[in-house]
This record gives structure tokens, sequence and C-alpha cells, in this order.
């Protein structure tokens, strides 16, 4: 294939997605040095009240005072994603290798049954915890049934229920990744790693675990990564009064109106995320070297 | 003398029953819903009976009936045209020759599935109300397009590199050009991994709901977004029968486009 019709193939993919996410993309950092007009949208002049506003309030008198509620606001949606990602990791994990272990046959159909969820609707995966959660819900109604309680236990709108609802969500991002790393795993090492008396964890530990790492990188920040913007969990199971970055910048653009704020949140958690993803796979570079 | 293992390595106590607790967390919800939404009880949680009557009511819903109606027309056109972009695209990745733009590309096709989707929601609305583009239908269609041309991609991308390229050099042996190469080699070759990321494409259009919330405008309500809406105000037996409907879309598109990928694998081999 010459060059010009290689060019001429790859131009609407280039055009489509340069156009309409890179350009965006651009356009938000250029709207979160812009000045918030009170009914959205922005205007000038350029300003960095948008970052100042992280970590100041501007008071009355226009002095800046220290604020805690949006570093909060970070620092628990990062909180947040790292449990999450923690959680995948430790049940993943296991399920992986026990996958792994399966014949052919019965590793396909466990793979289908792990790929499924992937695709269905977040929207309402989510919302099936909410029908199990609530007051008059599943959990509560066979509690009760069974006597062990009276009233109603707050099982929805905690950091437990969105912590529940981000692993449920992310799971299959974690079990996939890791078990292509750990299907490559030569059977003949183990064996060795046996015949050198070692017990189940010291084979874990000494064999498996090292190989797996890769893997266990790639899903980390996979799940991560969308955990850290999440926001139908938040929304959903958190009754949305406990925010995270994500809800907090979907308000900036439609409660609270105000856009450079939004952009400059959207800003940082792009960088924040794009910087997870550059690190990882120079990790993974590094440690695929012989 | 035989001696005897310690333990199987294969084989760790406990592990199959963990797997069938992990797959009953995945699928035991997703069940609840479904039979919920056959309670003929107006309390949601209280089981009185099997009925469908929530599946008529639904039915009978014209607001539903014009969402459902947006998302079909906005899921098949960013269908159709994140494939021939898509397409388009992994034949240059594969077969063409870009040298330094490779990465770039590759990393700008990504893009979409790396960023959080509530930003690039944002941001695609911050970029429509700049450049004054208001009607929902053809905004939500482009926003779709967008991240639907990374899942179109990968399958076919995935399938050129399976095939290699012996396979143009013997068409090329036989004095084809480079449009009957494509026409009769590549793309009937090529047509079960372009199927089965035009289903992923449709299914993942059809299953959005964030980039539609903020994109789309009055009269452009998705199917998702307005049960969004409706889960909002509470939990009612409509909204377990919508549900429950769009689960079962979603099963079916994306059975068959796994088997389709299967069987584009098996054909390989």
């Amino acid at each position: 294939m010459n060059e010009n019709r290689t060019l001429a193939l790859i131009a609407p993919a280039f055009l489509v997605i340069g156009v309409f996410m890179v350009l965006p993309l651009c356009i938000a950092v250029v709207y979160s040095f812009m000045t918030a007009n009170p009914y959205g949208g922005v205007s000038m002049p350029l300003t960095f009240d948008a970052y100042v506003q992280f970590l100041f309030r501007r008071d009355f008198d226009d002095s800046l005072m220290f604020s805690w509620s949006y570093v909060i606001i970070i620092i628990r949606s990062i909180y947040l994603a790292a449990a999450t990602t923690i959680f995948c990791l430790m049940l993943g994990l296991p399920v992986a290798w026990y996958i792994v272990c399966q014949s052919l046959q019965r590793r396909r159909i466990l793979l289908f049954f792990v790929t499924l969820p992937f695709w269905i609707n977040t929207l309402i995966r989510t919302y099936c915890w909410v029908l199990i959660l609530r007051d008059e819900g599943l959990a509560n109604n066979f509690l009760k049934s069974l006597g062990i309680i009276t009233d109603p236990l707050p099982l929805l709108y905690n950091d437990g229920s969105i912590l529940l609802g981000l692993v449920y969500t992310f799971l299959p991002f974690m079990i996939l990744p890791v078990y292509s790393t750990l299907e490559r795993i030569d059977p003949r090492l183990i064996e060795v790693a046996y015949d050198l008396y070692a017990n189940r964890y010291a084979v874990f530990r000494r064999v498996i675990w090292p190989l797996a790492k890769p893997g266990a990188l790639v899903g980390a920040s996979i799940v991560f990564a969308p955990a850290l913007g999440s926001f139908l969990a938040p929304d959903l199971l958190g009754g949305g009064k406990r925010l995270l970055i994500g809800s907090l910048v979907q308000m900036q653009f439609t409660t609270s109106r105000n856009w450079p704020f939004g952009a400059a949140l959207s800003i940082v958690v792009t960088i924040g995320v794009l910087l997870i993803f550059l690190a990882r796979s120079r990790k993974v570079k590094e440690e695929g070297r012989p | 003398m035989r001696t005897v293992r310690p333990f199987d390595w294969r084989q760790t106590p406990g592990l199959s029953a963990f797997t069938a607790i992990i797959m009953l967390f995945f699928y035991a919800p997703l069940l609840i819903l479904v039979i919920y939404s056959f309670n003929a009880n107006q309390l949601v949680t209280v089981w009185s009976g099997f009925s469908v009557h929530w599946f008529v009511d639904v039915a009978a819903n014209a607001d539903i009936r014009r969402a459902a109606i947006n998302s079909v027309v906005i899921a098949i056109a960013a269908t159709i045209a994140s494939m021939l972009i898509a397409t388009a695209g992994a034949l240059a990745l594969e077969r063409g020759n870009l040298r330094r733009g490779r990465a770039t590309v590759t990393a700008m096709i990504a893009l979409p599935l790396i960023v959080p989707e509530i930003i690039v929601a944002i941001m695609t609305l911050i970029f429509f109300s700049m450049i004054g583009m208001h009607n929902g239908l053809v905004n939500l269609i482009i926003a779709h397009t967008v991240f639907c041309i990374p899942f179109a991609l990968l399958p076919v991308q995935a399938r050129l590199r399976d095939m290699g390229g012996t396979l143009d050099e013997a068409a090329r042996d036989l004095y084809a050009n480079e449009w009957q190469l494509f026409r009769r080699v590549t793309l009937p070759l090529l047509m079960p991994a372009i199927s089965a990321g035009a289903l992923m494409a449709f299914v993942v259009s059809l299953d959005d709901f964030l980039i539609s919330l903020m994109v789309s405008g009055a009269g452009s309500t998705t199917l998702p977004v307005y049960v969004y809406g409706m889960m909002r105000l509470g939990v009612t037996p409509e909204v377990n029968a919508i549900s429950t409907i769009l689960l079962v879309v979603s099963l079916i598109f994306v059975t068959a486009s796994l088997l389709l990928g299967r069987r584009s694998q098996m054909a390989e081999q």
C-alpha cells in the first residue's frame, strides 16, 4: 500500500477523533483559564481562579481562605478508586487463576461469563444494587423475615455501597488482563518449584505473583482510572450526596454553572489518568525485559 | 518408585467455590431484577404473582417509545459511521506504511477508552456549545461515533494481524490490483471481524448513558437517559421492566458478536 492511500484510509479516523476528542480537550484547557458566567458559559478575562478554587474559597472581602471542601472530595475519590482496585485484585486474581487451571472448553465458557458484564449497561447493573440494598429492598426484607432486624439497616447511600457498586462494575476489567498473563506462565516453572519443595504459598509468592504482576498492573490502571471518574455508582448508590470527582464535574455544568472550574477539574483528572497509563506502559516495558 | 506429590497445583482447595461465588455476585443481581420485573405487585419487593403488566405499560408509554427510537437511530448511524472509519483505519494501521505516525494514531484512537467518560461527555458538550451546534440528534451521533471507533477497530485490526501478508502476496502474484485484492481477498476474510466489531459498537452506543446524558438536548433523549430520569424518581415496576428489556437486548447482541468473533477465530485455525 502506498503512502497516499494509507493516509487517505487513516484520515477519517484521525479527523473525527482529532476534531471531536482532542480539540475539545484543548478547548477545555482554554476554558479552565476563563471567567465563569453566572448562567453558564465563559467570558474574558483570563484568570487562574478555577485552579485557585481547588484550595481556596473567596471570602466577602475578596481575601482567600483555605478551604478543605474540594480537597476532601478529591481525596475521597482517590481513596475509593484505590480501594476498588485492591478489592478487584483480591477477588479477581483467584478467579483468573482458577480459570487458567481449567480445560480449554471450560476456560472458554468461564471467560464468556466474565466478559459478558462488560457489555451490559452499567446503569442497569448499578440499579440492580439499589433494588437489593434500599430500605424496602431484598436484603433488608430478608433480614426482617428472619427476625434479625426490625428496622431496616441503612445499606444504601454510604461509601460502602459506592465501593460495592464500583467493584461490581469493574471486576471483569481486572480478571481479564490478569488471566491473559497467568495463561502464559510455563507450567514447568511451577513443577520445578514443587520439586524444590515449595508449598502452595511459596509457589504463589515466588512464581505466580511475580509473573502475574504485569497483568495486575494493566488491570489496576484500567480499574483505577474509570473508578476515579465514575459517576453512576456514587450517584445511584451514594445518593448524590457523597460527592466524588465525577459528580462534582457534572455539577459544574448543570446546577452550579461554573464551567471554568468544571473544565479545570476535568483537565486535572485527565492529566492524572494519562500519567497513570504512561507510568504503567513504562513499568510493563521494564518488567517485560528479560 | 512413584513419588507422591504433596499437592496438585492445578487444584487449589476452595477455589472453585470462590469462583462460583464471584459468578453469583455477577449474575444474581441481574436475575433479581428480571424476576422483579415480572412481579404483579406495585410494591416492587413484595412478590404477589407473575405478570407482564409492567411490560405492557412500558410499551404503551409514548415517551419511552420516542426515546427508544432515538436510541436505535443513533446506534445505527454511529455503528455504520464508526464501522467504515474503523475498517479503513485498521487497514492503514496494519497494511499501510505510517512509520512514526502509527504510535500517535493508535494512542488517539485509544483516547476515548482511557479518558473517564464523564470528562469526555463534558468536553464534547463544551465543544458543541462553543461551535454553536445545537442539533441534539446529530451531536449524539457524532459523539457516539467517536467512542464506537475503538470498539469497531480492535477486532478488525486483530484479524488483519492474524491473517498476515501471505494471502495479499499470493493475490498480487496472480495480478490482482489493489481494489481486486481488497474486494476479493481482504474484505471477505475480514467480514466476520467487521460484523463482530459493528455489533459491539451497536451495543456500546445503545447502552451509553453518561455521554448521552450531557450531550442530548430536549427531544433527543435516548432510552438510558430516560430510564435514568425514571430511576431518580424512585424504584417502580416500570423501571424494572424497561431495565429488563435493555438487559435482554444487550445480551442478544453481545452473544451474537462473541459467537461471530469466535467463528472468525475458528476459521483461522
